[in-house]
């Protein structure tokens, strides 16, 4: 059970028009902007549901994932998840949960991928007869057996994202966060994904919730989603309720033009509530 | 490499092992890094030994203690110089890599020490031999000469431990002021240089002026090369031996301690790079 109350997040940044003299100048002044990366961020996810995490750059889908990985402390608000609140309990929480973050990398650059694997198996005290199921059946879902024993600054990034997935799934994750997982990959290796990510929610009920802003991710994946810009929740519901929401809307603006593909009526949605 | 054996490892040790067994791998580094020490020492000796021509009696250590602390500091020269930091900590905290070292269930402070500690270990291990090998077969004055008693040369290693542990503690709190610049770069060679500098790195302290040294001999920079260097030469001995291991141990207290709370601090402010 995942439980977010009021989650608020503010970041300082440093801000300067371009030039050389305004360079100068903000050597003795400095302005700065803080940005609202969550406003009162509330929702919940039950055990065993699939969660599509959408909106726009910049809205705060990434700083939300952070701070349910514990990465990040919010300035305002509760966050509980499995009883435990992620950045006071870090350590115990992260044990718990898996994460992918797709424009990043887990894997030791320099040694053969099953290395890696077998680090994170120590980090996570992952009993050999698990790690050793997990890896067997990870491998044989991706397709990994032959990459195995090649350093990671080989792969593809294909083959590199299918490992990421992977390696944040050998220590059996209650929860599951996906931030990007097929930024990147070709139509083989994205459907390899989906279908897996799919397959990991039906037959051990792990809790999926993932952001992306691929459309057909969603359409391929989640019941539910939830709709985020400029840092606040401003739709939560099923596939379905969105998507008529928006031919509603996009009827509206288009004279009658109902949008069918997914990305069409996001992108209406987007517009609409202007983010 | 060392078999894997599965099983409940200390995910401390796995990263240590790993981190040990991939800096074994640079043989050249190690190569030239034997090359540059002997030279490096050797020019040093045969400047000391300019001086003591002049006027043997005006220097505070005898030339063969002198001698011995050249050829000691070059050989475990990782173990002892700030310089040596682990950079791939600085870029995962400038680059926002740090996002997945903070979702594991590992103690950050811990992760850093067990990881910086396993370079340090690792480069001395490959260079020391060789060079102490030859610094002890060539000709007086440049001969390295070994301690008759075996007392010394155990204490010799239990300081030289504390003084790594020391130096340890110390760059960690560079590693954690990364987390509140922007780059760390000028951190880093200030602090390097200022530290090495008074912690004996270019002149051994007793060399120093009177109030210097004896400010230095209490701080933490006289607890770190300072005192096995003198212990293995002879030129620290008895009480002030004793008072100096006390001051070693007291030292890596303070710092570890001091480094923990400003690691809580910092994470509790952390701003991951690049979304």
């Amino acid at each position: 059970m995942i439980r977010l109350e009021n989650i608020s997040k503010t970041f300082r940044v440093r801000k300067r028009n371009a030039g050389f003299g305004r360079a100068l100048r903000a050597l003795f002044s400095r302005e700065y902007e803080d940005i609202h990366a969550l406003r009162d961020v509330s929702f919940a996810v039950n055990d065993g549901e699939m969660v599509g995490y959408i909106g726009p750059n910049g809205a705060g889908k990434s700083t939300t994932i952070k701070i349910m990985c514990g990465v990040l402390t919010p300035d305002g608000g509760a966050c509980d998840i499995n009883g435990r609140t992620p950045w006071k309990h870090r350590v115990a929480h992260v044990r718990d949960i898996g994460v992918v973050f797709g424009q990043r990398s887990q894997l030791w650059w320099d040694v053969p991928v099953i290395d890696s694997f077998e680090l994170i198996r120590d980090i996570y005290k992952t009993p050999q007869a698990i790690y050793k199921r997990n890896l067997d059946e990870l491998t044989d879902a991706l397709e990994l057996a032959e990459i195995l024993k090649t350093p990671a600054r080989s792969l593809s990034l294909g083959q590199r994202m299918r490992c990421e997935v992977v390696a944040s799934l050998l220590h059996d994750p209650k929860i599951l966060f996906l931030d990007e997982p097929t930024i990147g990959l070709d139509a083989v290796s994205k459907i390899a994904v989906r279908q897996f990510i799919k397959r990991l929610n039906a037959e051990r009920g792990t809790t999926v919730l993932l952001t992306t802003h691929d459309m057909q991710d969603i359409e391929a994946l989640t019941e539910r989603i939830i709709l985020i810009g400029k840092g606040q929740i401003l739709l939560d519901g099923t596939l379905e309720t969105l998507r008529q929401r928006a031919n509603i809307n996009a009827s509206e603006m288009t004279d009658g033009n109902i949008a069918t593909d997914a990305e069409a009526w996001v992108a209406a949605l987007y517009k609409e509530y202007e983010i | 490499m060392i078999p894997a054996r599965g099983g409940l490892r200390s995910p401390y040790l796995a990263l240590f092992r790993i981190r040990f067994t991939h800096s074994l791998q640079y043989r050249a580094a190690a190569l030239a890094g034997f090359a540059t020490q002997f030279a490096w020492g050797f020019m040093y000796i045969l400047a000391f030994i300019a001086f003591y021509e002049s006027n043997p009696h005006s220097f505070p250590m005898t030339l063969p203690q002198t001698v011995s602390y050249i050829w000691l500091q070059q050989a475990f020269m990782s173990f002892f110089f700030i310089w040596f930091y682990d950079n791939s900590i600085f870029s995962a905290v400038e680059s926002g890599e740090i996002a997945y070292e903070l979702a594991r269930p590992m103690d950050l402070y811990a992760r850093w020490f067990s990881q910086t500690s396993a370079n340090r270990l690792a480069a001395g291990a490959l260079r020391c031999l060789p060079l102490l090998v030859v610094a002890i077969v060539i000709p007086a004055p440049f001969r390295l000469v070994l301690p008759t008693e075996g007392t010394r040369i155990l204490l010799f290693f239990a300081s030289m431990f504390l003084a790594m542990g020391v130096v340890v503690s110390l760059t960690m709190l560079v590693y954690i002021s990364a987390f509140s610049t922007i780059n760390s770069m000028g951190t880093r060679i200030v602090v390097g240089v200022a530290a090495d500098f008074l912690a004996g790195g270019y002149l051994p302290i007793p060399f120093f002026p009177d109030v210097l040294r004896f400010a230095v001999e209490l701080s933490p920079f006289g607890a770190m090369q300072n005192m096995p260097l003198r212990i293995f030469s002879g030129h620290l001995y008895g009480e002030a031996m004793m008072q100096g291991l006390a001051l070693q141990v007291f030292w890596l207290f303070a710092l570890l301690l001091i480094g923990r709370i400003l690691m809580k601090r910092a994470l509790r402010r952390v701003v991951v790079q690049g979304g």
